[in-house]
């Protein structure tokens, strides 16, 4: 027993040797967001260890990056956090010339507001905000603007999503304002919007993730959520449909980031473009299920994916919405101050 | 969002120095009685309440009673009162006085708390008309199911309270059980979720074992020559339930009543899964200010609040239970 314990300890002791060794490339990811195939193949292929670690919020993760400098070297935050990451100078500039396969990246994803000339960031998943509706119970033309969350044909039929920026978004871009307002009287509209939404019996709850189980099982009329839990719920009830309302909604992009800190940033660069190999990026999405950024890959999906506003919304749709913008700590309470009023609105 | 707590200086220090305190407080103890003696076994127990119980509650005050930067205010305690005023400041600083002169009190947190002393109280009161003839049932000797009853009340805590919470789910649903059933024999379907009663009914489900099993140990206890003296003195059945048993049973009642009472006002999660997020109660509304809002200060303040209302309950309802009959929780 003591010696196998010893043999243990003597392996364990090894580990960070044999690591030196060898060319690594420390990824910190959320969980359960790539093909793990993926990762084996990256080693084989080029001879580069992957170190693979998980966060689950961009808080955690942001956290993580700024207490561990030079603990990874490749880093998948959201937009906004991307923007908050590097006004706080721990985003290293990327080298895209080393990134050949940068060039199938979507075009309409290119340049984005949250990061210009995609200087730190290299798009990996993405999707929009939109509303999951019944067939049976809604109609169609109804569910092309947001005012439908409004609508008395629905009353007490309708899921409202439970997260402050993504309500009073929705009721700042009805009025025809940025879903990123800092304005007080839009806030403070909004916020109203959203008291009669609730006092007029409209939402028959607030919740999150478990929406889409919900629709499926056909709770409610219409839903609001995420796309990527759209195609889940589409792909099990075809009764299920998903639209993004004409006044525009919220796109979200999670990218890969080279933090300035990271140690190995050649082989960094290398597991990057190798995630913006088409082939890859078709095994990435068929595992994960979020919209494509590879346009090659788009097209091996197949044409029923590249036409679905599900999985592949337009340039217009695109160009009609908007990315969220981090907002400070100041502007977050007052954020949530008005969204406390409407959940105690009776 | 604050994951990293920073703390000043002393706050570490005194920390260290209340350790060191106890080491040296067990090796004194050690030297002094020539060895290890009785009350020294209970210093694991001191250490791990200090560190899990007290620590965290020096903690909770010094939140509350600080800003983001450390600095003493009581401000926390106002936007209690007032949760608009981290609003108001907020705004006088950005767009001036006229701006921030606008905005009322806000109610929000009274408001709620208000709410979930109410539920509570609801609970309460529902959970001792179900649960004291429940523990009379299952205390009545003459009664053979009785053991079984007990057991049957067990059972169920066995599960996990989130695991029991999300099952009610599936059976109140428009599509869940009991709506298809009622569809089936032609009554046809009705609300049950998201409502007021849901919410109540799902606290009430999972706080029910704690008013009945104070109540069923206290009855067990008591002498059954008692009532057959007081029907041999000419009571009736009822009238030696109301004179003797119900007041011998007080005891465990009052521990039933805090049991269920305390955590009924702190409740969350409940509200979230069968009212549909349509009501808060203040365990939603303590939560959300420390995840959503990220604001650590406020959250602490609320949570004080919240700690002072039961220790104030908790000290009225020792009075009635003054040598801890009924277990000694109250």
């Amino acid at each position: 027993m003591l010696k196998r314990l010893a043999a243990l300890l003597l392996v364990v002791m090894m580990l960070p040797v044999c690591a030196m060794a060898q060319e690594v490339v420390n990824v910190f990811n959320w969980e359960e967001y790539i093909d793990e195939s993926v990762l084996q193949q990256f080693e084989e292929e080029t001879g580069i260890h992957v170190n693979y670690m998980y966060f689950t919020t961009n808080e955690d993760m942001l956290v993580q990056v700024e207490a561990n400098p030079g603990a990874f070297d490749v880093v998948f935050p959201s937009e906004y956090c991307v923007q908050q990451l590097n006004a706080k100078g721990l985003l290293a500039e990327i080298n895209l010339d080393n990134i050949p396969n940068f060039k199938n990246i979507r075009t309409s994803l290119l340049d984005p507001t949250y990061d210009p000339g995609n200087a730190h960031s290299v798009p990996y998943m993405w999707g929009t905000l939109g509303i999951l509706y019944n067939t049976e119970m809604v109609d169609e033309e109804d569910v092309k603007t947001w005012n439908v969350l409004w609508n008395p044909k629905y009353t007490g039929q309708v899921l409202m999503m439970d997260s402050l920026r993504d309500a009073m978004g929705i009721a700042l871009k009805l009025q025809g304002y940025s879903m990123n307002s800092q304005q007080f009287p839009e806030l403070q509209s909004a916020s109203e919007l959203l008291k009669t939404q609730k006092t007029s019996g409209m939402v028959k709850a607030y919740g999150l993730d478990e929406f889409k189980d919900k629709m499926v099982a056909g709770e409610a009329a219409m839903a609001v959520v995420y796309s990527g839990d759209a195609q889940y719920a589409i792909e099990l009830n075809d009764k299920l449909a998903y639209s993004i309302p004409e006044e525009g909604s919220n796109v979200w992009v999670d990218c890969a980031v080279i933090p300035a800190s990271a140690r190995n940033v050649a082989n960094a660069e290398k597991f990057i473009d190798f995630l913006c190999r088409p082939d890859i990026a078709v095994k990435n999405v068929e595992e994960i299920g979020y919209c494509c950024v590879n346009e090659p890959a788009i097209e091996e999906l197949g044409e029923e994916y590249a036409a679905s506003e599900v999985t592949n919304p337009t340039d217009e749709t695109i160009a009609n919405c908007e990315y969220f913008t981090a907002l400070d700590a100041n502007m977050l309470l007052i954020y949530n101050t008005l969204w406390m009023d409407v959940k105690n609105a009776k | 969002m604050r994951f990293n707590v920073s703390l000043p200086w002393w706050a570490y220090a005194a920390m260290g120095v209340g350790l060191m305190l106890f080491v040296a407080m067990i090796a004194v103890s050690v030297k002094r009685n020539h060895g290890i003696r009785r009350p020294l076994f209970a210093s694991p127990y001191i250490l791990w309440i200090v560190i899990f119980t007290v620590i965290p509650v020096i903690l909770i005050g010094y939140y509350a009673l600080t800003d983001v930067n450390g600095k003493f205010t009581l401000d926390n305690f106002r936007s209690f009162w007032d949760s608009n005023y981290i609003m108001r400041e907020q705004l006088r600083s950005m767009a001036g006085d006229e701006m921030a002169n606008t905005i009322a009190r806000g109610s929000v947190n009274i408001d709620t708390l208000v709410y979930s002393l109410w539920m509570a109280f609801l609970c309460t009161v529902m959970c001792l008309l179900l649960g004291y003839p429940a523990a009379l049932f299952m205390a009545d000797k003459n009664i053979k199911m009785g053991a079984t009853v007990v057991v049957l009340f067990i059972i169920p805590m066995w599960m996990n309270f989130l695991l029991r919470t999300i099952a009610w789910m599936s059976l109140l649903e428009d599509n869940g059980l009991i709506n298809n059933f009622l569809e089936w024999i032609g009554v046809g379907r009705l609300q049950l979720m998201y409502k007021q009663s849901t919410v109540l009914l799902g606290m009430v489900y999972n706080y029910l074992p704690f008013m009945v099993f104070p109540i069923y140990t206290s009855l067990s206890k008591l002498d059954p020559k008692l009532g057959e003296a007081a029907q041999d003195l000419g009571c009736n059945e009822w009238r030696t339930l109301y004179k003797v048993t119900m007041p011998l049973s007080l005891p465990g009642v009052i521990s039933g009543i805090t049991m269920v009472f305390m955590p009924s006002v702190t409740t969350f999660f409940i509200p979230r899964v069968l009212g549909g997020g349509n009501t808060q109660m203040f365990g939603d509304l303590i939560e959300s200010t420390f995840l959503t809002a990220g604001n650590w200060n406020l959250g602490s303040a609320l949570s004080l609040v919240m700690m002072i209302l039961i220790l104030i309950s908790l000290s009225i309802l020792r009075r009635a239970d003054p040598n801890g009959e009924g277990g000694g929780i109250a």
